[in-house]
């Protein structure tokens, strides 16, 4: 009777949790809560993406109410695979958080960062569970509404403007997303993402319809910071909290990817809408690829390493979306295979960035200098993580870009394969910047005396840092998952 | 200040009472007609904020200290999901009301009631508290 409730308990469990915290007010009992619910998401995670491999999409109906008129919650391979990514991220980051927590944040408002680290994670993974269209916009205004809050309680008074600017934007965003809902609920009568692929053939030639997938695209294309509407990302990045902004660079834009995919591929039957309706392959693919050289070359000039870091996520997330326009299985494998890399190898190199912050205080490319000797294991923490941005073989990046190159080659794009290695050149060029500062120059005369990181934050950092190398050289089961995965989306069928 | 007006001060004063009447009458005939724990919150917070309009925000924070709205925002949420998990643990859906009672028509009753009732609780402190907060005395005050 429980374990068939594991999909929903997974949900509700911070959702709980985040009132109790604020109820316990004190900081040390909220993280300890925290702590442990995450840690207990991430295994009811972990037990049903093992279901969902070993016997197919799991669904649950909420409230005793058959689909498609009530809510169903519905489990499959890619959904399973994001929520992993989100519970794991969430769990690791919160063993790691309380020493920058306690630095960064007011004392009493503490809790409330808790409280809102917990919705905020109540969202996301919702997203990646629901299989209803109006239940995953309630998702993503509750993981939207609790991101604005944690990134507004960035101790530079420069947050709030770009908390205030990421609620405009992602609120421009959501409601794109209710219109093209509320389009397809128009001709189609259902909300039910199943019944929804089913009736979409019917009607799939009416102009609302088409005008439902444009505001579908473009407010998810917000949400995910898709190059030219990502400028709410490198402020919001900048001056979040350094929990925060580890927290948000490895889940909210990847389940908002995640969100791209259900719809282009689950809802609309992916193959149709990409071949069929002209100039949606050709727009994803260009903005992609625009998005990687002009966020690549805007972060080869950044001063500030944690918005060298943004721009440099705005453009992996053209990597992605690059490989979800190729519109076959080998690209949208690249696509999902990329969307866990790039979460744990941007996780790392935000919570590095968490680490140095707490001990030298700022983040800007000339605290770097002299850090390789201060803080050894921190900095090689770092090197790793930036390799992998590159797509050295032997770490994550590498098996994520070889698929993107396999799939632009399968499809005679030369140009395309060519590009995707022009722009790790790019990648190459600001990770670079960093290492030099931090190994090849001495540290000033006057710097602050730094010791290496805790240990509370070493080890997360490294577990992050080690699974992009392991999974870089171990690929099989990411591979299987994502592979399967994409075959699964690209037959369109529903299972 | 408003509540030198005399007027002003007997009318309020004689209106919150049937208000916030209203409101749990709101509240509880959810169940049958219009109404339900969104509304019931709405009004129920208005009848704060028209005695902090009159009497000052410092009299509204004192009838409904920062603790009791934190505690109205949190026990609503829990409610609400208690609900679901007694449902489950119960042998049900989340949220399916049915197995709540031996007769699935009352459990539906009491389920939804309960539901209802911590939507309103919530709604009703989140009220209270956005329109304290946006009151600028209270921020010169946070350590209360």
């Amino acid at each position: 009777m429980i374990v068939g409730n594991f999909p929903i308990l997974a949900v509700i469990t911070p959702l709980m949790a985040a009132p109790i915290a604020v109820l316990l007010r004190r900081p040390g009992a909220a993280w300890l809560l925290a702590l442990v619910v995450t840690w207990a998401t991430f295994t009811l995670s972990l037990v049903l993406l093992g279901q969902v491999l070993e016997s197919g999409p799991i669904y649950l109906r909420i409230g005793g109410w058959d689909a498609p008129w009530g809510i169903e919650y519905r489990l499959d391979r890619v959904g399973g695979l994001v929520m992993v990514i989100v519970s794991a991220i969430g769990s690791v980051i919160m063993t790691y958080s309380r020493a920058s927590v306690e630095k960064e944040i007011p004392k009493d408002r503490i809790y409330l960062f808790y409280a809102m680290y917990l919705l905020c994670l109540t969202g996301l993974l919702g997203i990646t569970i629901t299989g209803d269209v109006f239940n995953l916009f309630v998702f993503l205004e509750i993981s939207s509404l609790s991101s604005y809050v944690l990134i507004a309680l960035g101790s530079n008074r420069r947050a709030l403007t770009a908390a205030y600017r990421y609620l405009i934007m992602g609120t421009i965003g959501a409601t794109f997303y209710i219109i093209g809902v509320g389009l397809m609920y128009m001709q189609t009568g259902t909300l039910n993402m199943s019944d929804l692929a089913t009736l979409m053939p019917t009607v799939i030639d009416s102009r609302v319809i088409h005008a439902a997938l444009a505001f579908l695209t473009v407010g998810i294309s917000l949400k995910l910071a898709l190059f030219p509407l990502h400028m709410w990302l490198p402020n919001a990045y900048t001056f979040a909290p350094s929990t925060v902004s580890a927290f948000l660079a490895g889940t909210a834009t990847k389940v908002a990817v995640y969100v791209l995919i259900r719809i282009v591929f689950t809802v609309f039957g992916g193959v149709v809408i990409l071949k069929n309706i002209p100039g949606v392959q050709e727009i994803l693919m260009t903005l992609a690829i625009a998005g990687i050289f002009v966020a690549s070359a805007i972060a080869v000039f950044q001063d500030n390493i944690k918005r060298m870091l943004a721009y440099s996520s705005v453009a992996q997330i053209g990597y992605i979306i690059l490989g979800i326009s190729f519109a076959s299985t080998t690209g949208l494998t690249g696509s999902i295979i990329h969307l866990f890399n790039h979460a744990l190898m941007k996780t790392a190199l935000f919570m590095v960035m968490g680490a140095i912050s707490l001990r030298i205080g700022g983040v800007t490319i000339t605290d770097m200098r002299g850090l390789g000797r201060r803080m050894p294991w921190t900095m090689a923490a770092f090197v790793v993580g930036g390799l992998s941005l590159i797509g050295i073989p032997l770490t994550v990046g590498f098996v994520s870009k070889w698929y993107l190159i396999k799939a632009a080659i399968e499809q005679d794009m030369l140009l395309i394969a060519g590009l995707i290695v022009l722009g790790s050149l790019n990648a190459v060029a600001y990770v670079w910047r960093i290492i030099e500062a931090a190994y090849f120059q001495e540290a000033p005369k006057n710097a602050a005396v730094a010791k290496e990181a805790p240990l509370s934050m070493l080890l997360p950092i490294w577990v992050m840092a080690g699974a992009s190398i392991y999974f870089g050289i171990n690929a099989t089961w990411t591979l299987n998952i994502a592979t399967d995965a994409a075959e699964a989306l690209m037959s369109g069928i529903i299972q | 200040m408003l509540s030198r007006k005399s007027v002003l001060r007997v009318v309020s004063k004689l209106l919150i009472p049937p208000i916030l009447l209203f409101a749990l009458y709101v509240q509880f005939h959810g169940d049958f007609g219009p109404g339900g724990g969104f509304q019931a919150g709405v009004i129920f917070a208005s009848a704060f904020i028209l005695y902090s309009l009159i009497f000052g925000a410092h009299a509204a924070r004192l009838a409904a200290p920062s603790w009791l709205t934190r505690w109205m925002l949190s026990c609503g949420v829990l409610l609400y999901a208690g609900v679901g998990v007694a449902t489950m643990l119960m042998g049900g859906d989340f949220l399916d009301y049915s197995v709540l009672a031996s007769n699935p028509l009352l459990g539906q009753h009491i389920g939804i009631s309960l539901i209802e009732f911590g939507v309103g609780t919530t709604v009703a402190g989140a009220m209270i508290t956005i329109f304290l907060i946006f009151d600028g005395s209270i921020l010169n005050r946070r350590d209360e």
